[in-house]
């Protein structure tokens, strides 16, 4: 008679050993989405309800604004170059680290991490000492007319510092873990380096590159200490969009900051919706690899 | 014999280490190495006074306290949420595990503006809060809400892992064994997560303390007070004090440094425990 329970009791009491009684679950649950409202919505639904709370007439006029349309075009300038100069350091360093054995290659991927543990401040002040009028150089680029600090190089040399890091480390443990087969087939076959790059590693690692170029770019487009060291805030011309939130707002234009700010909310919302859609995507076509 | 380079047949080694080495130099290592040398031009006993002023102390105190704290709070909610996403099922689960990487791509200074408005006396958060005598916005509690916002996604992102590798079969060996759920969380889960929530830690609490966007608008920026390190730098930056500013970024590189290696530390603990279970 037991016997035929047996099964269902099993089973059941196979889902209490490794989970949690209903009470503690919705507890649990409860705790983390009030947190995260707390600390994680609420500060993103505000940023949108801060920028519209005047009306849709002075949201427009904010961002249509000369200063705003130039603090526009100067960031995406600057993502523009940084992006595409980090992508080819990138595949060049995963290029060197994950398909090569040498030694020194921990040291190598430490030093390109270091950019992240660099406060944002120290990131601007350094090319300050380098190029600054009482830097390194300051006194020749000042003889020949050249502008670095408190001018756009500065603001690309000091968006690329921080923005190093992020596409190398997408790709360098995804090139380790694809191996050098494919690779080595390719080039025994007779194809040319560049042939075997563009034709055999470059599908293989694309997804990856557009990933740590997506988070790349938010970040390049959203700095905010390192820009802020090296740029001198020339309104209409050295101005960045994160930049030219903070004068707004200081100037106590509170709807017009908001409303430039929810513009890089939005930046950062398509960022994770990108970001998520390549994670799935990757997801699916592990689980197909696997079948 | 001594080789650099073990052989291969691939080509590209020389160029792409040598482009690899070339930027890293020119762009990170020659300016942060600046510092170092444009403080050497000090003498010691100068670069003491400098980095030991009572204003210069109380911005460590700040910076680390706040820091700490908020690393702190971020350990703990972030391995409740890492556990929650991974554990359980709940109507909009994706939505908020994608969302928890809002502060990596948030903007810092509109972090820090919207934290403001919210906690800030006639906010949404603040009105509630001012009426029983706390003040956040403009105190370093403010400061310690922006450093808790900036660190959320690290415990997150990596105990989160690390818990979806976690045999269940282990746990129900425990349970079999007598175990009840607390006594399995403790002796069985919390050991195998624990070098990475330090890790989560430890990341968080090392950009927490070199965080200046998101802070400076929610802190209210008084000397002694509400003052942090970062800010103190880009105030002597101001007012052209260079030797100033560059001794305290080398106070503070050098605690960056020291983050770092013990972060590699952790990681390299992190994954050694987990390829022995």
């Amino acid at each position: 008679m037991t016997t035929i329970t047996f099964p269902l009791s099993a089973d059941t009491q196979k889902q209490r050993t490794t989970q949690e009684p209903a009470w503690i679950r919705i507890l649990l649950i409860g705790l983390t989405l009030i947190f995260l409202t707390l600390f994680l919505f609420i500060p993103l639904i505000s940023v949108f309800y801060e920028a519209f709370k005047k009306g849709a007439d002075v949201y427009l006029a904010a961002i249509t604004d000369p200063d705003a349309v130039a603090a526009i075009k100067l960031t995406l300038t600057i993502a523009a170059i940084a992006v595409p100069l980090n992508m080819v350091f990138g595949i060049a360093a995963a290029w060197a680290i994950a398909k090569f054995e040498f030694r020194g290659k921990n040291l190598l991927i430490t030093l390109i991490d270091l950019p992240f543990s660099v406060s944002p401040v120290v990131s601007g002040l350094i090319y300050v000492l380098v190029f600054g009028l009482q830097g390194w150089f300051g006194s020749w680029l000042a003889e020949h007319d050249i502008k670095i600090i408190f001018a756009v190089p500065g603001i690309v040399l000091a968006t690329v510092f921080v923005t190093v890091p992020f596409i190398a480390r997408e790709l360098i443990p995804l090139m380790q873990e694809q191996g050098t087969e494919e690779e080595e087939a390719a080039v025994v076959l007779g194809a040319s380096g560049w042939q075997t790059f563009y034709q055999v590693t470059l599908p293989n690692i694309k997804w990856g590159l557009l990933y740590g170029a997506i988070l790349c770019n938010a970040r390049a487009m959203g700095e905010f200490g390192a820009v802020s060291v090296v740029s001198g805030h020339i309104r209409g011309s050295t101005n960045t969009m994160p930049l030219h939130v903070e004068i707004l707002y200081n100037e106590y234009n509170f709807a017009a900051a908001f409303a430039v700010a929810s513009l890089l909310a939005l930046l950062a919302l398509v960022t994770l919706a990108l970001k998520t859609l390549i994670e799935f995507r990757n997801q699916q076509h592990q689980q197909r690899g696997h079948e | 014999m001594y080789t650099f380079k073990q052989h291969s047949i691939l080509p590209g080694f020389n160029l792409a280490l040598g482009f690899t080495l070339l930027y890293l130099s020119l762009i990170v290592l020659i300016p942060l190495s600046a510092a170092f040398i444009r403080t050497a031009e000090l003498t010691w006993p100068e670069f003491w006074s400098t980095v030991t002023t009572p204003r210069v102390l109380a911005s460590y105190r700040l910076t680390f306290g706040a820091s700490f704290a908020a690393a702190c709070v971020n350990a703990v909610f972030g391995l409740l949420v890492a556990w929650v996403l991974v554990r359980y099922h709940f109507p909009g689960k994706k939505l908020v595990d994608a969302l928890v990487d809002l502060p990596f791509a948030l903007p810092t200074a509109v972090a820090g503006i919207a934290l403001t408005a919210l906690y800030a006396g006639n906010g949404w958060i603040g009105q509630f809060l001012e009426p029983l005598g706390v003040k956040v916005a403009f105190t370093p509690l403010g400061i310690f809400v922006a450093l808790t916002f900036i660190g959320l996604p690290f415990v997150v992102r990596t105990v989160q892992p690390v818990l979806e590798d976690i045999e269940t079969e282990l746990e129900e060996a425990a349970a079999t064994l007598g175990a009840n759920r607390w006594q399995t969380f403790t002796r069985i889960i919390f050991p195998a997560i624990f070098p990475a929530l330090m890790t989560g830690f430890a990341l968080a609490f090392a950009r927490a303390i070199g965080e200046y966007g998101s802070v400076i608008f929610i802190a209210g920026n008084m000397p002694m007070v509400s003052e942090i390190t970062p800010l103190l730098i880009v105030t002597k930056l101001e007012q052209y004090d260079y030797a100033g500013a560059t001794a305290l970024s080398v106070v503070m590189l050098v605690i960056s440094f020291i983050l770092l290696l013990i972060i590699n530390l952790l990681q390299w603990w992190s994954r050694r425990r987990n390829s022995a279970t």
